[in-house]
């Protein structure tokens, strides 16, 4: 469990989501800093990019989490981070705590064929998705990409009208259905919660009482 | 490099500088160039065998070197394969009237749950590029799907893909279900898929893990060889 100041390093796909979870819970004692969100096309330069933030910030918090999943760095993450004792967000990828592991489960199984999109990804896509995978430069390999997918599915956080149109847009132009399932922040919240709630500055009567907290 | 490289006439080069513009062209992922190419050695009396090794494997392998290094990204690949399947088309027919038998025989397949395949055609592509036959099963392949094409196929090689966290698991299931059917020791199995690693591959069974397709051409062979 954190103690004292918690500094936690965030994708920077999930980040507007942690600080809108800090600030709805009022954490006033965890501080967020991102990573670049392009490193998800590129997996195997996060854990180093990782753990160069650790560094870098180590000494401004008293506890660190990383609000990373293993995100394809197949256990590379981990093994930055169990050495230091610092914890990350379960699960394999994003996808998977935005919905929850079960419903993200069921998804899959329903329509194996779906490809996800969070808030993020909607308002970025031209960035990440399109140019991310060179169609902007190539729009011919979009069949080779997106062929074998029958489905986009928007696993919606704010539920904003605008964002779903978006979503429904971006289907249209891969040529997929369109799905649209409203999680709010209930599952990543659900993650969060543990590690960051008890936390917080030192109380005089508090178990984390930590000394440069105390004025 | 683009407009003196417009005037280049393909057919006035000699074979030396065609073979290095054609290393340029399936680089560059220009399919039209590649087939041309592959064209006007045939014209010339190249052997489609040779066109193959010397020029479209050779070439795809340079690309290879450059996607491990962090040079070249996923759509300069696809781009490239797509240039060097352009370049096969013209040859296939030719390789499947001159009888020459295939080295060995694989079953590939992306696993259930997963339906990444991009690195699974290029490994299937440079298989028969190394003269494999090749049965791809496609993705989302289930345990017995993978068991059903075994015994049908009789292959000498399974090869199977994942690039999920979650979907890498089911590569045990298969193995166990051939083992079950006291099928496993009838073939040798190739894993790979970028998350992977030696260490998993040992640990559900398999006989290697691959990290990009030269490395399965070469272990493959080593493989069906017997010096493996
Ligand atoms: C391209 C891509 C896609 C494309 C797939 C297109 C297609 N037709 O395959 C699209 C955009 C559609 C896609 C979708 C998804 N993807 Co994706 N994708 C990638 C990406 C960027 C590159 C994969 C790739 O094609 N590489 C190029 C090829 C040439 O390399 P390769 O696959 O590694 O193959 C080589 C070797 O591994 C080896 N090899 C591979 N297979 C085999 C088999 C054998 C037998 C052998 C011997 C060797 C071998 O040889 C190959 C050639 O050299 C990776 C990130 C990455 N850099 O790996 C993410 C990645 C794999 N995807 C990921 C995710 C999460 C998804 C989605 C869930 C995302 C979403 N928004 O929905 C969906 C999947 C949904 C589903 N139902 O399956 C994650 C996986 C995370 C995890 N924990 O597992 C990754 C790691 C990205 C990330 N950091 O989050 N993806």
């Amino acid at each position: 469990m954190a103690t004292g100041r918690v500094m936690v390093i965030a994708c920077g796909a999930i980040a507007r989501e942690v600080l809108r979870i800090r600030d709805m819970n009022g954490w006033d004692h965890v501080e967020v800093q991102c990573l670049p969100a392009g490193l998800h096309n590129t997996p195997q330069a996060i854990p180093k990019a990782v753990s160069d933030k650790i560094e870098q910030v180590r000494n401004q918090a008293d506890t660190l989490f990383v609000a990373y999943a293993d995100c394809g760095t197949a256990g590379a993450l981990d093994r930055v981070l169990e050495p230091l004792n610092i914890e990350r967000l379960p699960g394999a990828h994003c996808y998977e705590f935005f919905a929850g592991s079960e419903a993200f489960g069921d998804l899959t199984d329903e329509q194996p064929g779906s490809f996800y999109l969070t808030d993020f990804l909607v308002r970025h896509f031209e960035r990440l998705v399109i140019q991310g995978l060179g169609l902007d430069r190539h729009p011919e390999l979009a069949g080779q990409y997106f062929g074998n997918y029958r489905r986009v599915v928007h696993l919606a956080q704010d539920g904003s009208r605008s964002l779903r149109r978006q979503a429904a847009g971006h289907a249209k132009r891969l040529g997929l259905d369109f799905d649209y399932r409203q999680f709010g922040d209930g599952p990543l919240a659900a993650a969060l919660t543990p590690v960051l709630e008890n936390a917080g500055p030192a109380t005089d009567n508090g178990p984390s009482a930590s000394l440069e907290k105390t004025p | 490099m683009t407009e003196e490289y417009d005037d280049i006439i393909l057919a006035d080069l000699s074979d030396e500088e065609l073979i290095e513009q054609m290393y340029d062209d399936l680089y560059d992922g220009l399919a039209d160039e590649v087939a041309e190419g592959t064209q006007i050695l045939l014209d010339r009396g190249w052997e489609a065998k040779r066109i193959l090794d010397e020029v479209l494997v050779a070439g795809m392998t340079i690309v290879g070197v450059d996607f491990r290094d962090g040079i070249l990204f996923v759509p300069e690949v696809l781009m490239a394969a797509n240039s060097m399947k352009a370049g096969m088309e013209l040859l296939r027919p030719i390789l499947a009237d001159t009888g020459a038998k295939p080295i060995g025989k694989m079953v590939i397949g992306t696993v259930k749950g997963d339906i990444h395949d991009i690195g699974k055609n290029l490994v299937g592509m440079m298989m028969e590029g190394a003269g494999f036959e090749v049965v791809d099963l496609g993705i989302n392949v289930e345990a017995e799907t993978f068991a059903a094409a075994l015994i049908e196929h009789r292959p000498d090689i399974l090869g199977m893909s994942a690039l999920l966290t979650t979907t890498m698991p089911y590569m045990q299931v298969v193995i166990d279900t051939l083992t079950e059917r006291g099928l496993r020791d009838d073939f040798t199995v190739l894993v790979g898929g970028a998350p992977l690693n030696e260490e998993f591959s040992q640990a559900i069974g398999a006989d290697a893990y691959c990290r990009d397709a030269a490395v399965a051409v070469e272990t493959a062979r080593r493989f069906v060889e017997g010096t493996a």
